[in-house]
């Protein structure tokens, strides 16, 4: 995994809130396996009419937004399926940072796992954010999001901005500390379930 | 500590474990299939090419495997998929795999209970977010991602935050008219589907001791619909009998202690329950039955691990007998052993009588995979889980989510109707 670089984007706002990750991803593309390439799949069902011409009206057509690597959206996102093509999507798509009140669970987790960032932030910044015409900046290492108006700061669990910061996934971050979990296993006695 | 607690800290060999403690639990079991299995296979060659090796899994005999999302193949993508993963299964001696066309097999969920995959105290993974299902043995159990899985499979045991628990308290045995569904639905309509996020949901009280554990099996399953990490249900002697039933041995009921402590206590009289639909485009989006919009149905579909467990065939089939479906109607057993015990009971002649198609086990159009999706503006009244757009089928089309006696009920008159005001 690419370790996370500080992001300056317009940001797509997605007025919408418990978007599943149905609509991320339609299930006719759930058969298919290969990691890049989803990109086009995103949101299809909103960004496509059935002939597959692009719906005029929905943000992603907009062309102002081309090239915006910050997604702004409600609360709950990424509910349903626990599908990683939803993130495989956003992420081929060009998205690296996510901005919500409110994540589910499952789809939490995946973002980490593929080098994308989500943060939550209170509704009321979330709906500025959403009108905010002009680039911002995503720093992870300050924890900040710079517009230029104001410096906004985030949470983060320090476990998981390593991983980000340094590109790591789980499995390589567990390799660094085989060493520590081996000694756990000789030394934890487990309980029997009482 | 309550049983999720205590199920965590056997796991990650404490003796005492709190909400918000980051534990790295030993899982006892874990799960994919044919949609989840293909990504884990993918992680699994990327790590390869990254010079990690695959070569061994942790232990293949905890690990199982399931067809049922586009089963029996829906076109030839799909039949790949299947072949990758008999590939994978051989490569590393998986037994457990559940074939399609070879005997019992079904969506994982049902799998799960109906061949006692999954015991109470166990942490149990899969991927699939309605893996929650079956933390109604009385296991710790939820869904996650492919790499996650892949990462279990490689290594036997995952990074958890110990859960704050919601504890949701029935009083008093559920009417007959009212199913496990309703108060299901009942409860993310209030909580919302974000409501229980994070959080464990825990079922408990005088009414769910009275529960079957196939309705205590609905209920953890639409966990999931109210963003919770999992739904749990002490297991007591009627768990201990479902899972002997099915060759099951050396069985430890754990229970949480009595000073338990739960974030919020939430109560419910059993008797003021009533029949209750999830109405297009939302499971919080609950009416009651009598008070639904009165729309022209055109499809009534039971199936899924939610919707097509014997009990909920059966309680189809109690409104069914005799009577004539009015709109297409499917049902799909959610497994191979629950369509045999529906033909040897006389279900599926009730069905077939009524007018009914009856299909192969799968997730089908639950998932808006096959077997029956939707046309754009067609109205479905189904046992499943989630009515999101287009998750049926066209985007524009509409699902409103009932229990299978209110899809039964309204497979007979064309309306969304309660099971007391049939004729």
């Amino acid at each position: 995994m690419d370790s996370f670089k500080n992001v300056t984007s317009i940001v797509t706002p997605l007025d919408k809130v418990n978007v599943d990750t149905d609509q991320i991803v339609p299930k006719q593309f759930l058969k298919l396996i290969q990691k890049s390439g989803f990109g086009k799949f995103l949101f299809f069902d909103w960004r496509y009419d059935e002939n597959e011409n692009k719906k005029p009206d929905f943000v992603l057509n907009d062309s102002k937004y081309d090239g915006s690597k910050i997604l702004v959206t409600g609360d709950n996102f990424g509910c349903g399926s626990s599908r990683e093509h939803a993130v495989w999507a956003l992420l081929d798509y060009g998205f690296s940072v996510i901005i919500a009140p409110s994540f589910a669970d499952i789809f939490f987790s995946n973002c980490f796992k593929n080098g994308i960032l989500p943060i939550s932030l209170d509704e009321k910044t979330v709906e500025k954010l959403q009108q905010e015409t002009r680039p911002i900046e995503v720093d992870l290492e300050k924890q900040t999001i710079k517009t230029l108006s104001e410096e906004i700061s985030f949470e983060i669990d320090p476990h998981k901005k390593k991983i980000l910061l340094e590109g790591l996934d789980d499995i390589a971050q567990t390799l660094q500390y085989e060493d520590e979990i081996t000694e756990f296993e000789k030394n934890s006695k487990i309980p029997s379930v009482l | 500590m309550n049983i999720v607690e205590k199920i965590l800290a056997r796991a990650s060999g404490k003796s005492k474990v709190s909400p918000d403690d980051v534990v790295f639990a030993n899982v006892d079991k874990v799960m994919m299939h044919d949609v989840s299995g293909p990504g884990v296979i993918k992680v699994f060659d990327k790590l390869q090419k990254q010079g990690i090796s695959v070569d061994k899994l942790w232990d293949s005999t905890k690990v199982w495997v399931a067809e049922d999302h586009f089963v029996p193949s829906a076109e030839k993508v799909s039949a790949e998929n299947i072949v990758k993963l008999s590939n994978f299964t051989k490569r590393y001696g998986i037994e457990k795999h559940f074939k399609y066309g070879m005997g019992q097999y079904g969506i994982c969920h049902t799998i799960s209970h109906e061949e006692a995959m999954v015991m109470p105290g166990d942490v149990y993974v899969g991927g699939d977010s309605h893996t929650n299902t079956t933390g109604a043995l009385g296991a710790f159990a939820c869904g996650l991602g492919h790499t996650d899985v892949a990462y279990v499979l490689l290594n036997g045991k995952i990074w958890f935050k110990v859960p704050e628990t919601f504890y949701f308290k029935l009083n008093g045995k559920l009417p007959d008219h009212v199913m496990a569904k309703d108060f299901i639905l009942k409860i993310i309509g209030d909580i919302g589907t974000d409501g229980g996020a994070y959080r464990t949901m825990q079922f408990g009280g005088s009414g769910i001791d009275e529960m079957s554990v196939q309705s205590r099996l609905t209920m953890c399953n639409m966990t999931t619909e109210a963003g919770a990490k999992n739904g749990i249900v002490e297991p007591d002697q009627k768990v201990f009998d479902y899972l002997t039933r099915r060759g099951a041995t050396n069985l430890n009921l754990i229970k949480g202690d009595s000073d338990a402590e739960y974030e919020k206590i939430f109560e419910y009289e059993g008797s003021e329950l009533e029949p209750v639909v999830a109405k297009p485009f939302s499971p919080e989006n609950i009416s009651v039955v009598r008070e639904a919009p009165s729309v022209e149905l055109d499809k009534c579909y039971i199936g899924s691990c939610t919707g097509a467990k014997y009990e909920d065939l059966e309680a189809a089939a109690k409104i069914l007998k005799g009577r004539k479906v009015k709109i297409r109607t499917e049902i799909l057993p959610a497994a191979i052993s629950i369509y045999q015990r529906a033909m040897e009971n006389g279900l599926l002649k009730i069905f077939l009588d009524a007018g009914v198609t009856v299909g192969p086990p799968t997730c089908g159009a639950c998932c808006g995979a096959h077997m029956g999706v939707l046309a754009k503006d067609e109205i479905c009244i189904s046992t499943t889980n989630r009515n999101f757009p287009g998750r049926m089928g066209h985007i524009e089309s509409q699902t409103y989510l009932s229990s299978p006696l209110v899809a039964a009920a309204s497979a007979v008159t064309g309306k969304i109707t309660d099971p007391r005001d049939l004729k």
